[in-house]
């Protein structure tokens, strides 16, 4: 029934999408622009999947900056269930309520305890019922057990949620619903079905630039592109763990802290702990690049 | 456009990605929402609509190229090329070598579609045929690469050299991709895309099959780490389960306070989950060798989910190899194990009856209740004994006692294959081909 509400085009278009989140500092690129323009016109869910750290919870926020939209969160892990996700009813609240009226007829308490006071809000259902539009972020989903996936399916395709005591509840304001998920494990084709699917990567050389250069505010271009450089040799290696753009730019700025302006030998030795998080992984890399143990 | 979307959904269909009808039509919609005429765009809109994981990225970049970077026929190419002029074998080296030694990355593939024009062509032929090695051969890339690398000067520290190489190897990578997409849009256009997207989509890394020369070990072992999270999420999901339904009285109560000592909600007891010792052994005979290698990665990379795994690799003669993969990185553990493992004391066939009598005689007193054996090899015997009966006794002592078999079952029993005559002493043998079938098996069974 997605007909009802429609939210409109909140984008004008692809390069509109670019150019708004690039001013919030968030680069894409063009297959990430027209995703998000597709889920702005289509009112989809997003579903972003990728390695850890390439900005996909990032491009949640960044959509949620942009369009100057409340960003509510359900982190998901496992044993989330409806009443994390969804609502729940207070029933310690309930109780108190039953107790203090101990009179009234039981046909008037039930309808009583089971209205909205008595209700405690969950992400998903705040987002449902906002009266300003928002952008739902589900982050994480992999992490959810399989039963619990389930729970959205209502939401990401009818965007509504049936409380049984109380009935349907419909959204006022389309929420932009946006998924991550680390592949941990596959998710059931019926949630990927409901939503426009986005496999984000390691960006190019020259947009991984460009990013540190507006991430990492006072670094030289030239250190840039070395840093770059560095990590794209070592992506290349196999590695437990591949440096993402989070660890690149942790690394520019210790460079910078450190006062490094030039990557040398004795510097990336020094430093490389940063980008690369297993023993194992350091001494391949190092070995690759030729630099002598400490 | 519709037929065009439809035959392109057929075609990742038969490459082995699932798209659902619902799919195509959704796919169709996003074109009310952008240009036809940016196919960046298309290509981004398709993608996010028909595929669902990473690794299907390829085979669907392959399979648009073909379907929609296509279709304007013979005569456009022709004109193309007009448009392009002729461009000498030294202007386009020129241009490779710049590009190489980290020129402008824009004007590359310009670069190759003027290669493939001027060089592609198949002269023999009548008909008009393109080929991406003839091209790489006239331009000598392999020599071109050989020379670059000589020519790095020798007074810059050894890290900026191996940076260098680095950057030459990658972009000699994206060059021969390059070329090797523009060939497939020439036949294409010439054949129609159908021909083409036959032979140039290759097997998703899951339908790689373990015993055929095209299984890249290298992307096999890249499979690795993803399979094994993936698995460990599932084998943990499912021992969760399994100890669902016993109420904890205490707790029960306890919680029960929070409501006024009510009992709302029975609180459940958690079992410590049963977590079974593994015994891997592995034929690492030639034939089998890729199977073996990647199952004992995956396995160990596994190991957190077990008490102990411990893995023994024979051919005619079994020998313990856990030691080689105490450190994490498998690779090297691979090599290492085919150095230093001593498996081979005979004539480097494959010996099943001997190695399992030696295993019998070695290790037989540590399998117990507890244990797990996994057997992984094809069961061809050269035609030795086959001393069941050893197969047997360690069964008895087992847990369990399964079987992996890299072989199609219909191979199965024919020439020195004793596949059967084991099977009937182990819980299970089972066909493992590929990494969708091994997957299953880990998380079902163990």
């Amino acid at each position: 029934m997605t007909s009802t509400h429609r939210a409109g085009a909140r984008f004008s278009g692809i390069d509109d999408v670019q150019k708004r989140l690039a001013t919030t500092g968030y680069l894409s690129d063009e297959a990430i622009a027209t995703v998000v323009h597709l889920a702005d016109r289509l009112n989809k869910p997003l579903l972003v999947e990728g390695p850890a750290g390439v900005g996909k919870t990032e491009l949640a926020k960044a959509i949620s900056r942009t369009l100057d939209y409340e960003l509510i969160r359900l982190q998901c892990y496992e044993g989330v269930d409806e009443t994390k996700a969804l609502y729940e009813w207070n029933y310690k609240k309930q109780l108190l309520r039953i107790q203090a009226d101990q009179g009234s007829s039981w046909d008037v308490l039930s309808e009583d305890i089971f209205s909205e006071p008595f209700l405690l809000e969950r992400p998903v259902l705040k987002a449902i019922r906002s009266k300003q539009p928002c952008v739902l972020l589900i982050d994480e989903i992999d992490k959810l057990d399989f039963e619990a996936e389930a729970l959205l399916l209502e939401v990401l395709s009818d965007w509504q949620v049936t409380i049984p005591e109380m009935g349907t509840l419909v959204a006022q304001e389309l929420p932009f619903v946006v998924l991550t998920s680390n592949n941990e494990r596959e998710l059931s084709e019926a949630l990927k079905r409901r939503c426009l699917y986005l496999y984000l990567d390691y960006p190019s050389t020259e947009r991984e630039k460009q990013i540190v250069l507006q991430r990492v505010p006072g670094i030289t271009e030239t250190l840039a592109e070395q840093v770059v450089r560095v990590v794209k040799s070592i992506r290349d290696l196999e590695l437990k763990k591949a440096p993402s753009i989070a660890e690149t730019l942790d690394w520019a700025s210790t460079l910078l802290h450190l006062s490094i302006t030039t990557l040398d030998e004795e510097a990336i030795r020094r430093t490389m702990p940063v980008l690369l998080k297993f023993q194992t992984d350091l001494e391949k890399a190092r070995e690759h690049l030729k630099i002598k143990g400490s | 456009m519709l037929e065009r979307v439809l035959e392109f959904s057929e075609a990742l269909r038969d490459a082995g990605i699932p798209v659902a009808v619902s799919e195509s039509i959704d796919a169709l919609r996003t074109l009310d929402h952008i240009g036809l005429e940016d196919q960046a765009a298309v290509r981004a809109a398709f993608a996010a609509t028909m595929i669902k994981s990473g690794p299907q990225r390829t085979a669907f970049d392959t399979l648009f190229d073909l379907y929609f970077g296509t279709g304007r026929g013979p005569e456009a190419v022709a004109m193309r090329d007009k448009l392009d002029g002729v461009s000498t074998t030294q202007e386009l080296l020129a241009e490779l070598e710049d590009y190489l030694t980290g020129g402008e990355p824009a004007g590359m593939s310009d670069t190759a579609r003027r290669a493939v024009a001027e060089l592609g062509l198949l002269g023999s032929s009548s008909r008009e045929w393109y080929s991406n090695y003839q091209v790489l051969r006239a331009l000598d890339l392999t020599g071109l690469l050989a020379r670059l690398v000589a020519e790095i000067p020798d007074d810059l520290s050894p890290t900026e050299q191996q940076l260098r190489r680095d950057q030459i190897d990658r972009r000699a990578r994206e060059f021969r991709d390059a070329v090797l997409r523009e060939t497939r849009r020439r036949v294409a256009e010439h054949r129609g895309p159908k021909a083409v997207a036959t032979y140039a989509v290759k097997p998703l890394p899951e339908d790689l099959n373990f015993l055929s020369a095209t299984a890249d070990m290298a992307e096999l072992r890249r499979a690795v780490r993803p399979l094994a999270r993936k698995l460990a999420t599932r084998i943990a999901m499912k021992r969760r389960r399994a100890t669902r339904g016993h109420v904890d009285l205490r707790r029960t109560v306890r919680h029960s306070l929070s409501t006024g000592g009510v009992p709302m909600e029975p609180v459940l007891r958690h079992r410590a989950p049963h977590r079974p010792e593994l015994f891997v052994l592995c034929d690492v005979s030639s034939s089998v060798s890729r199977f073996a290698r990647f199952a004992l990665m995956l396995t160990h990379a596994l190991s957190a989910q077990f008490t102990r795994v411990r893995s023994f690799a024979f051919v005619d003669s079994i020998d313990e190899v856990t030691r080689f993969f105490e450190h994490e990185d498998f690779v090297a553990a691979i090599e290492r194990m085919n150095d230093e493992a001593d498996v081979v004391s005979d004539d480097g066939h494959s010996d099943y009856g001997t190695v399992l009598e030696e295993f019998l005689e070695a290790f037989g007193s540590n399998v117990g209740p507890k244990t797990t054996l996994l057997i992984l090899g094809d069961a061809r015997t050269n035609y030795r004994a086959r001393k069941a009966w050893a197969l047997r006794e360690l069964t008895n002592k087992a847990r369990h006692t399964y079987w992996l078999n890299p072989e199609p079952l219909y191979d199965w029993d024919t020439g020195d294959s004793a596949a059967s005559e084991y099977a009937a002493f182990v819980d299970e043998m089972a066909e493992v081909r590929n990494l969708r079938q091994l997957e299953d098996f880990i998380a079902t069974r163990l």
